[in-house]
């Protein structure tokens, strides 16, 4: 058992099994869910009106009539709790065969297949936290270096007191003022949807902006960590010139905890995408998922939207761990 | 300690003091509309000006902060008491509690953004106050009972838990007379950037229409009613001043954490 452990492939083979635990609790979760939905799903979507003939269709259609897991501890007529076993044919068991074959429903409202309506909006979410991700990237490497190089003076105050404003002011603050200056007072950007590159700046800005601050002070403290090296002494000492230390020397290895930071703050992007994506009306996962999902009472969109993000997350998680360790080798060993 | 931990420190007092005084601070009824006085500007009137539908603005303002501050204490309580209980107890018996606690359990939670969870349960359960607590706090004991593990997990192995554990102490004396009182010094930071994480996260979630419905005078409500085109063209103050509130109090509680953080890590000091 020792020499499995120290085998070169467990570390891989771990995060593997961590992967596939993850993904099976997100399911689990996401179908077992709707048995939180007080009352009947049937009825909070179709409404007290509908006939107990369309509630019977409703519920065959979306397997609703189907117990909702492989076993049910009921109340019989006396009150007593029983256990009752039901067997394979559970809503659990069938979400699970549907999931394999690339299938999550169809919608309680529209009837089309969730998959389909996440397969037009994923490319916009995506698109939107890349922008996102870029526009953060942007600011904080400079803001974050200046800030490092001069440690201690007004300079560096200034930015990380820009930094600390730009954790508090949540997305949704952020977003209708962005709204109010730059669509209603200057009428420079669109206010919200998605046509060409100029609907894209405000929405990426505001989801951008946490991270941006994050980033910022991640830059800053590894920059004054790098430069007390040894290694910057002997650049400095070989007569290289300022810039270069910073940018060639101190910024590389500097950037390695920022990369970590990036990729975990990927899944907030998503999250807080959510927000951005209704503040702008960006028709992405997360609109689809308040609007369409929540708003309307929509729990398969809701179920597969869930899902979606949660998994992206969790591979980009993955990815992050791995460039994180293709970056540091000293990773590697440990 | 450093400038701005007194600043936080003096906002969260005011902040404090506000929620409880709210009904005697309060200059108008929090939820009378009057159409006629719809959009009006800040004024002696009205402080904070009134919204779309002629409410006051400083009024809800002041009784928001019963709620966000209701929202964090309750969650950063129930999260850090039992985050605290799980994680010292993974820490102290590790085996196999150890590995559900910390093999599974954090990677799973961690593996998994906190707000969407959040979002998903209220969206099934329907939204409401103590909903939206109750999901803040099943997301939000992951990181305390993460942070406890680790510390008692090192102080175990100091000499003076040995020398208790030779003098015949029981494991419950052990783990709180000698553990905690020296594992729980992070927490303290800890509790003070999560009351920054449940205030937004409950605005956030009140914002997006799951934590407590509209007319009550919620910060991230608030906001929400006051980003629509016309109102914003009418009355940018709507959106400000909500605004403000909550990126001051996250501003106070950062400020303290942060303060504190360094205060009780003195190698950090220098940075």
């Amino acid at each position: 058992m020792r020499s499995f452990y120290k085998h070169k492939l467990f570390p891989f083979l771990r995060r593997v099994a961590i992967f596939l635990l993850v993904v099976w609790t997100v399911v689990s979760l996401v179908t077992l869910l709707i048995e939180l939905v007080p009352g009947d799903p049937a009825v909070s979507v179709l409404g007290e009106q509908a006939t107990p003939e369309q509630f019977e269709q409703f519920r065959e259609k979306h397997g609703l009539d189907r117990p909702p897991f492989f076993f049910s501890i009921p109340r019989d007529a006396a009150g007593e709790r029983h256990f009752q076993w039901h067997g394979a044919k559970n809503r659990y068991t069938e979400y699970w065969i549907a999931l394999v074959h690339g299938d999550m429903g169809k919608s309680f409202r529209t009837d089309r297949p969730v998959i389909d309506l996440i397969r037009e909006r994923y490319l916009a979410t995506i698109e939107l936290a890349l922008a996102a991700l870029l526009i953060a990237v942007l600011i904080a490497i400079p803001l974050g270096v200046v800030a490092g190089k001069n440690k201690g003076t007004w300079i560096d105050n200034l930015a990380s007191f820009v930094a600390l404003i730009g954790i508090s002011l949540p997305g949704f603050v952020i977003g209708p003022l962005l709204v109010y200056v730059f669509a209603v007072k200057l009428d420079w950007l669109p206010p919200s949807g998605r046509f060409d590159w100029s609907y894209l700046v405000l929405p990426a800005v505001t989801l951008g902006a946490a991270l941006s601050a994050i980033l910022t002070r991640m830059v800053r403290s590894s920059v004054i960590e790098e430069l007390g090296e040894d290694y910057v002494r002997t650049a400095r000492a070989k007569g290289l010139s300022e810039t270069k230390v910073v940018y060639k020397h101190v910024l590389k290895n500097g950037l390695i905890p920022v990369v970590t930071i990036l990729g975990l703050q990927l899944g907030v992007l998503l999250a807080g995408a959510i927000i951005t994506e209704k503040i702008f009306g960006w028709p992405g996962l997360g609109l689809l998922l308040v609007e369409d999902g929540i708003g309307k009472r929509d729990y398969r969109v809701v179920q597969g939207c869930v899902l979606v993000i949660s998994i992206t997350y969790i591979v980009a998680n993955m990815l992050t761990d791995m460039v994180y360790r293709w970056l540091d080798p000293r990773i590697r060993v440990s | 300690m450093n400038r701005l931990t007194i600043v936080g420190l003096v906002i969260v007092v005011i902040l404090v003091l506000v929620a409880i005084f709210a009904p005697w601070i309060a200059t108008h009824d929090v939820g009378a509309t009057n159409l006629s006085l719809r959009y009006l500007p800040p004024s002696a009137q009205h402080f904070f000006g009134t919204d779309s539908t002629g409410r006051d603005i400083f009024s809800r303002v002041v009784f928001g902060a019963r709620i966000s501050l209701k929202v964090g204490i309750v969650v950063v309580a129930v999260s850090a008491v039992t985050g605290t209980i799980l994680g010292a107890l993974a820490g102290y018996y590790s085996g196999w509690v150890d590995r559900i606690i910390s093999g599974y359990v954090f990677n799973v939670f961690l593996a998994f953004p906190g707000l969407l969870l959040a979002i998903a349960m209220v969206a099934f359960l329907g939204a409401g106050l103590n909903k939206l607590i109750l999901a803040l706090c099943i997301i939000g004991w992951v990181g305390y009972a993460r942070l406890i593990r680790g510390q008692v997990l090192k102080v175990r192995e100091y000499d003076f838990v040995q020398a208790a554990r030779a003098l015949g102490a029981s494991d419950a004396r052990i783990l709180l007379i000698h553990i905690l009182p020296n594992a729980i010094q992070p927490l303290i930071v800890q509790a003070s950037l999560g009351m920054a994480g449940a205030v937004l996260s409950e605005a956030a979630l009140s914002f997006l229409g799951l934590g407590v419905p509209p007319p009550a005078p919620s910060w991230g409500v608030m906001i929400e009613e006051a980003r629509d085109l016309s109102t914003l063209q009418a009355a940018p103050h709507a959106l400000i001043f909500p605004g403000l509130a909550i990126a001051l109090t996250v501003l106070a509680f950062n400020f303290i954490g942060d303060g504190l953080r360094e205060y009780l890590d003195p190698r950090q000091r220098s940075r």
